[in-house]
């Protein structure tokens, strides 16, 4: 293989390893979207406590002498998690939920308040420095040309793809075989419905914000492993990708979240392959663009039905 | 059973039920009829509390329940048959008729399962496709059939002959009557006045947001006002 194609496969890789974490953050906005019409702009802090706390359990844990990688992945998985999906459930109880039924722009505006709220009260609690993520996971495999290029998949790209995949098939599970995520659904389809079936859509609507939750915590491990570095406002970039990447797969669709996340991450690596790095934003902004001008309800997404 | 007194409902300024009171007792066919936008769904509505009364008061069984949330209200022994069916259209069958069963045990939705599929053979045949792909009648059916999945004691039902052909309307009222005789009492919103009328024991007449006149079920088919205005002279 050529140089050039070997770079491009490195990129790839990277790309949807990235993806897969846009994916995982992407579902939290579509489903509390599907469920209720509304943006829940604070997932992204969601997200970004999650990282924080996994941060808090491996140094907590290394300094106590744990030693076992598995261990200390699980336990920061776990913890993260918790702590998220209290967070994500917090966050409904108290500034969406009195504010449902009335009209559209006002949850919009407190989520944004609550973003910013959440963001200053990580800065507060933690400090507002980049915080070093202890390197767990370091290697990998090399295959290529030494001559030519090295393609390296590093152990934690492979864990993240191992870990998406399984968080998306048991969520994929979740909601097409249990009962509660047949809830889920009536519930997106008509939550009225759903309600004079004798169900309290409230805990189901509560329920979507913990998965949401949930599933951005494991994004927030991952990254903060991969990428390394964490701070406060870490929550604002992924939130964006991630909602981008919910807007490109059609927001309100499961699947779309998935297929959106991963067309995102690997059209930016592709970018940075071959622009500045700067441009990739640029490029995955653009991508939205067009797609919601040439195709508004998103790559699988339905025609908008009104929320009532 | 189901007792309304003097209850008033509002959408905003407008008011759409006025001082509405009645009785459905246990064991009967009760009919609503009323031309449209005399307010038949909001009253049915009303009694599953949403929209909620404003004033007024509503028993079930000797309780309040006119400050209930609609998912308490429909877990005390009633279901509802809503207007347009609103059965969930990417969901199979099977999943749809479970819907209704969500909050009884496994045990009892299977059993009930059984049932429904007796009284509907159709859903039977169709009980893998989704929802949104049978007709009207069958979806009608599933609507029905999914109600009856918690084991109401109280059936609401708001239209069921809506927009079905002759043949599926006159098996639906079968299905009605089958079901008073299982002991299920039933509450029938009707514009097909005769059919309704037909079918029940006692009757009320809604005309913007007023009941203006009851009685039994031949009573109002004899009376000339309502032959009038609902039974096309
Ligand atoms: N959601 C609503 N908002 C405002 N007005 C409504 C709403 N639903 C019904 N109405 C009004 O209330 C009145 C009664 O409507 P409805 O109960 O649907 O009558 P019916 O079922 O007898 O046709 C109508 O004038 C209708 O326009
Ligand atoms: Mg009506």
């Amino acid at each position: 293989m050529t140089e050039t194609s070997l770079y491009i496969l490195q990129q790839l890789i990277n790309g949807l390893t990235i993806g897969s974490t846009y994916a995982l953050i992407a579902i939290g906005y579509t489903m509390v979207y599907g469920i209720i019409g509304m943006i829940n702009f604070a997932h992204g802090e969601v997200y970004m406590i999650g990282t924080y706390t996994a941060f808090i359990t491996i140094v907590g844990l290394l300094t106590m002498g744990v030693g076992s990688l598995p261990i200390i992945l699980l336990l920061a998985l776990i913890t993260a998690i918790i702590i998220s999906s209290t967070y994500g459930y917090a966050i409904e109880r108290v500034a969406y939920r009195p504010l449902r039924g009335g009209p559209r722009l006002i949850p919009l505006i407190t989520a944004i308040g609550m973003s910013i709220f959440l963001q200053n009260y990580i800065r507060l609690a933690q400090g507002s420095r980049d915080l070093a993520m202890p390197a767990l996971i370091s290697g990998g495999i090399e295959f290529g040309d030494p001559a030519v290029f090295e393609v390296s998949i590093s152990w934690m790209q492979l864990i993240i793809w191992g870990i998406t995949l399984i968080s998306m098939t048991s969520l994929a599970m979740f909601i097409s075989r249990s009962r509660l995520g047949r809830a889920c659904r009536a519930c997106a389809q008509d939550r009225g419905m759903t309600n004079l079936l004798g169900i309290d859509t409230n805990r189901i609507i509560a329920l979507t914000f913990v998965i949401g939750a949930a599933l951005a915590a494991v994004a927030g491990v991952l990254l903060g492993l991969y990428y390394g570095i964490i701070n406060p406002y870490i929550g604002f970039m992924a939130g964006l990708k991630a909602f981008t990447a919910a807007v490109l797969g059609g927001i309100g669709s499961i699947p779309g979240a998935m297929l959106g996340g991963l067309i995102l991450g690997v059209t930016e690596a592709l970018t940075a392959a071959f622009f500045p790095s700067e441009y990739k934003d640029v490029v995955a902004f653009s991508l939205l663009v067009l797609i919601l001008l040439f195709r508004p309800t998103g790559l699988l997404g339905k025609p908008e039905v009104e929320k009532v | 059973m189901l007792r309304l007194d003097n209850v008033s409902t509002f959408y905003g300024k407008i008011q759409a039920l006025h001082n509405v009171s009645l009785e459905v007792n246990q064991g009967e066919i009760l009919t609503l009829i009323g031309a449209n936008g005399a307010g038949k769904t909001t009253l049915m509505m009303t009694i599953c509390g949403d929209p909620r009364a404003q004033s007024g008061h509503i028993e079930f069984d000797g309780q309040p329940i006119q400050q209930m949330n609609t998912s308490d209200i429909m877990r005390m022994g009633m279901a509802v048959v809503p207007e347009g069916r609103r059965i969930f259209s990417g969901m199979t069958v099977e999943e749809n008729l479970f819907m209704g069963s969500f909050f009884r045990s496994k045990d009892e939705a299977e059993e009930q399962l059984e049932h429904v599929l007796e009284l509907f053979p159709r859903l039977k045949e169709r009980y893998s496709q989704r929802g949104g792909t049978m007709s009207g009648g069958e979806q009608q059916m599933l609507a029905i059939g999914r109600a009856l999945m918690s084991k109401p004691r109280l059936l609401l039902l708001d239209e069921p002959s809506l927009g079905l052909a002759p043949i599926i309307i006159q098996q639906i009222f079968e299905i009605i009557e089958k079901l008073r005789e299982e002991g299920v009492t039933i509450f029938l919103v009707e514009q097909n006045a005769h059919q309704a009328l037909k079918i029940a024991d006692r009757g009320y007449v809604l005309e913007n947001g007023h009941i203006v006149m009851s009685g039994t079920g031949n009573a109002l088919l004899n009376d000339d006002s309502v032959r009038k205005a609902y039974l096309g002279g």
